[in-house]
């Protein structure tokens, strides 16, 4: 019922999406796959209107559509259900599954109606565990993705677009997905199911499209590859760029857990040692970002052991030496409006640090160009941010310095000026944690690499290991 | 999962503020007694529901602006303006009521689509948008007025001042306004959209909800409510009066009793029953504290505790069940 050809997209200049052709049929279950950054999401938006293709051609039966907005894909019959769900939780479901389409009669909303409806295609979906009338904050995350589905049943979505639907469910939600899907299917509903844990591809499957750097590399029957093809496919690439040597000497441990967890995480075994870079592997989902904000203090463990102790706040973090670059640099890591100077003395004012008089000196040793103190935050580019924050760490001297994805949105120069950083910090003694999604980075930048499934370690691999390697532990693909 | 239990039920902030209202009076009553007095006499009743009426028919107003997501600061100043645009024009004959009254809605319903247009297409925060336009009207008084003007014919006293056995007209006016927001909130499309706008913007906006029309639509709805407030004003004084909006702070005081009612400032959750709470609380309190004599600096700082508290306990509840 949908075909593409050519689909091309860039954004501020970057290449994206080039020369996709993908074919939807009804009644199919479709997988996209693809590491973090091959397309899948940019994709995905252009299928639902969200962005406009730059070239390439959209047809839906056969009739060739462009949309404006979501609302033209969602009269075409395509409902997407996004990570992030798009629900009212004061309202209640069947307010939610109408919403903005609310049936009348003589002029009023008619509740019975709606509700019936709502009843009606929750019945279809064999979900009897919550009715109509139950507001949407007391669902959990599973639940509420049934609402979703019935929305997009409700407006006779004959295309739903699923994105990473299992990432936020528990083990045994993920079988009530697959009940669910099972009935779309049944009902002639074709499924474009984006994920990149190779098992539910594989259980759900007809055909899988494999996306790399903006690109299809190809489309297949289930039935005709097997996941180490898949992730074959999906990986594979030269390096190529350059990473600083590692180090020669790991000296003694700075940090380590024993079964730590919390309510993300679980058994967590891990040594962070001084001169060494530790890299986390993981899809999203898997506990990255809540691995570093446990060590950190900013959502503590409530189990297990950490040496020296275990920190219950943030506060408690800093005072262990323990600094966090955070992922979301613009709503985590900066006073966007503030001067360079005050962002980077924050750490140093809320603990007392002492040497306020360094900032200068501090950023010219993270090599912030220009080094100057009144600039706002806000008007640098990526790259000189993080720096700013880089120095804002330095400011009090840690001991253990964890990173969330620190060269996101940097551009390449910038990005090897904080890798070198990174290990020349290592070589000083300092013990370092990174998470990336960038496998190349990862590979090229760790002495050791532990990867995250399901908020446990899935393993560790020394290091150098091959995409691959990686790849397997952190998707559980088929097993036996 | 599906049995909600009866004590969650109870703790919505609906709840919480009919039941405080209900431990308020008797409360009351027991103080007042213990002062020698009798609490909810026939007077008092009279005089509760005749100071909350004004304030009500204000707060319904803007507990709709504040459930799209945006409140009104502007309504004191156009209340001070409608009691006067509705006292000139009557000038005292009972044949210029209606055309009194006609002007008095059309005026306000200008001011709302001012106050709404300046927000959703200028794009500026409702807060500095309706201040302004708050501003603009206190020039324009200040310029023509420098007290009480116009005259209200005896026949439109009515309106402030009759009884239907216990209950002031203007008290049936208000819960006639009242009963119509509750109507349009619950049983109309306009009502669940503004409830989507308030609750999450994008989220209405990808439902195919045009919100900037929908927030426009509720700035005029509860401008309407503070030119009806100017007219039950103006039939009370008699005349029209540049400093009655102010001077009753009507401003923040409905948006006060809207709080206090449960509403979420931030839009998207509340209602009319909860603000109806809301004011009769504050009018209870004011009653309490006239009976007992109390010093009015004091009632100030009571009420502002309890606005606070209230607001409190909502916030724990959220948080709770977020958890």
């Amino acid at each position: 019922m949908l075909s593409m050809r050519g689909i091309g997209k860039s954004f501020l200049g970057v290449r994206v999406l080039s020369g996709i052709d993908l074919d939807v049929t009804a009644g199919e279950v479709h997988a996209v796959v693809g590491e973090n950054g091959a397309g899948k999401s940019t994709l995905m938006k252009i299928i639902c209107g969200v962005h406009a293709p730059d070239e390439g051609t959209i047809e839906i039966d056969g009739r060739p559509t462009s949309f404006g907005h979501p609302l033209d894909a969602q009269r075409s019959g395509i409902a997407i259900i996004y990570q992030e769900f798009n629900l009212l939780p004061e309202r209640t479901v069947a307010e939610n599954v109408f919403l903005g389409r609310e049936p009348v009669r003589r002029g009023l909303v008619d509740r019975t109606a709606m509700e019936q409806a709502t009843e009606r295609l929750l019945d279809e979906l064999g979900e009897g565990s919550f009715g109509p009338r139950e507001a949407v904050k007391r669902l959990s995350v599973a639940q509420q993705q049934v609402v979703e589905i019935v929305k997009a049943l409700s407006v006779n979505a004959r295309l739903v677009v699923m994105d990473e639907p299992s990432a936020a469910l528990a083990e045994h939600e993920v079988e009530l997905l697959y009940r669910l899907i099972g009935r779309l299917r049944e009902r002639g509903v074709a499924v474009l199911y984006i994920s990149h844990r190779l098992r539910e591809v594989f259980d759900l499957a007809d055909r899988v499209t494999v996306l790399k750097d903006g690109s299809r590399v190809t489309t297949h029957p289930i039935g005709e590859v097997t996941s180490d093809e898949l992730i074959r496919l999906m990986v594979g690439r030269d390096l190529g760029t350059y990473f600083p040597p590692r180090s020669s000497g790991v000296g003694e441990t700075r940090l380590s857990l024993r079964g730590a967890g919390n309510h993300k995480l679980r058994g967590i075994d891990l040594e962070l040692r001084s001169g060494e870079i530790v890299g986390v592997a993981g899809l999203q989902g898997s506990g990255r970002s809540e691995l570093a904000k446990a060590i950190f203090g900013a959502e503590p463990f409530t189990e297990g052991e950490m040496t020296p102790s275990r920190p219950r706040s943030v506060r408690e973090g800093v005072a262990l030496g323990i600094g966090l670059v955070t992922e979301d640099r613009k709503a985590e890591g900066l006073a966007l409006h503030q001067s360079v100077r005050d962002n980077a003395l924050l750490v140093a004012r809320a603990v007392g640090g002492k040497d306020r008089d360094g900032v200068h000196d501090l950023l010219e040793r993270v090599r912030l160009s220009p080094p100057r103190q009144d600039q706002e935050v806000g008007y640098l580019s990526g790259g000189n941010q993080q720096k700013v924050v880089l120095a804002r760490w330095m400011t009090m001297a840690p001991r253990v310095l964890l990173f969330d994805e620190p060269t996101r949105g940097v551009d390449v120069g910038a990005k090897a000026a904080i890798h070198d950083l990174m290990r020349e910090l290592a070589n000083d003694g300092m013990a370092i944690m990174m998470i990336s999604s960038e496998l190349p980075e990862l590979i090229g930048m760790s002495d050791r690499i532990v990867v995250l499934r399901d908020g446990r370690i899935a393993g560790t691999l020394p290091a150098g290991p091959s995409e691959e390697a990686i790849m397997r532990l952190a998707a559980a693909e088929v097993v036996s | 999962m599906n049995g909600i239990p009866v004590a969650a039920r109870l703790r919505e902030p609906t709840q919480v503020v009919f039941l405080a209202l209900l431990g308020l009076i008797a409360l009351g009553w027991v103080l007042v007694a213990l002062d020698g007095g009798q609490f909810l006499t026939m007077e008092s009743v009279v005089g509760i529901q005749q100071r909350s009426a004004a304030l009500g028919i204000v707060a319904v107003g803007q507990t709709l602006a504040i459930l799209a997501g945006s409140l009104d600061l502007s309504v004191a100043y156009l209340i001070s303006l409608t009691s006067l645009v509705a006292a000139e024009i009557m000038a005292g004959q009972d044949g210029n009521i209606v055309p009194a009254v006609a002007a008095v809605l059309a005026l306000s319903a200008l001011v709302g689509l001012v106050n709404g247009l300046v927000i959703t297409r200028l794009r500026v925060h409702a807060f500095i948008a309706t201040l302004g336009v708050a501003l603009i009207i206190r020039g324009i008084l200040d310029h023509l007025y420098d007290g009480p003007a116009g005259k209200v014919p005896e026949s439109f006293q009515v309106l402030g001042y009759s009884r239907i056995g216990p209950v002031p007209v203007s008290a049936l006016l208000w819960a006639g306004v009242a009963v119509v927001a509750w109507f349009l909130l619950s049983r109309t499309r306009l009502g669940y959209r503004i409830y989507a706008v308030g609750g999450n913007e994008e989220v209405a906006r990808l439902s195919g909800i045009r919100t900037g029309r929908i927030v426009v639509l509720t700035h005029v709805l509860c401008s309407v409510c503070a030119g009806v407030a100017g007219l039950l004003l103006a039939s009370r004084l008699g005349a029209g009066a540049p400093t009655v909006g102010t001077d009753g702070g009507y401003d923040l005081e409905s948006i006060a009793a809207v709080v206090l009612g449960g509403t979420a400032l931030a839009g998207g959750k509340g209602g009319v029953a909860g603000t109806v709470g809301g004011v009769l609380l504050l009018a209870v309190l004011d009653t309490i504290f006239n009976q007992l004599e109390v010093n009015s600096f004091v009632k100030d700082v009571v009420r502002g505790v309890v606005i606070v508290i209230a607001v409190a306990v909502y916030a724990r509840r959220t948080k709770g069940r977020s958890a």
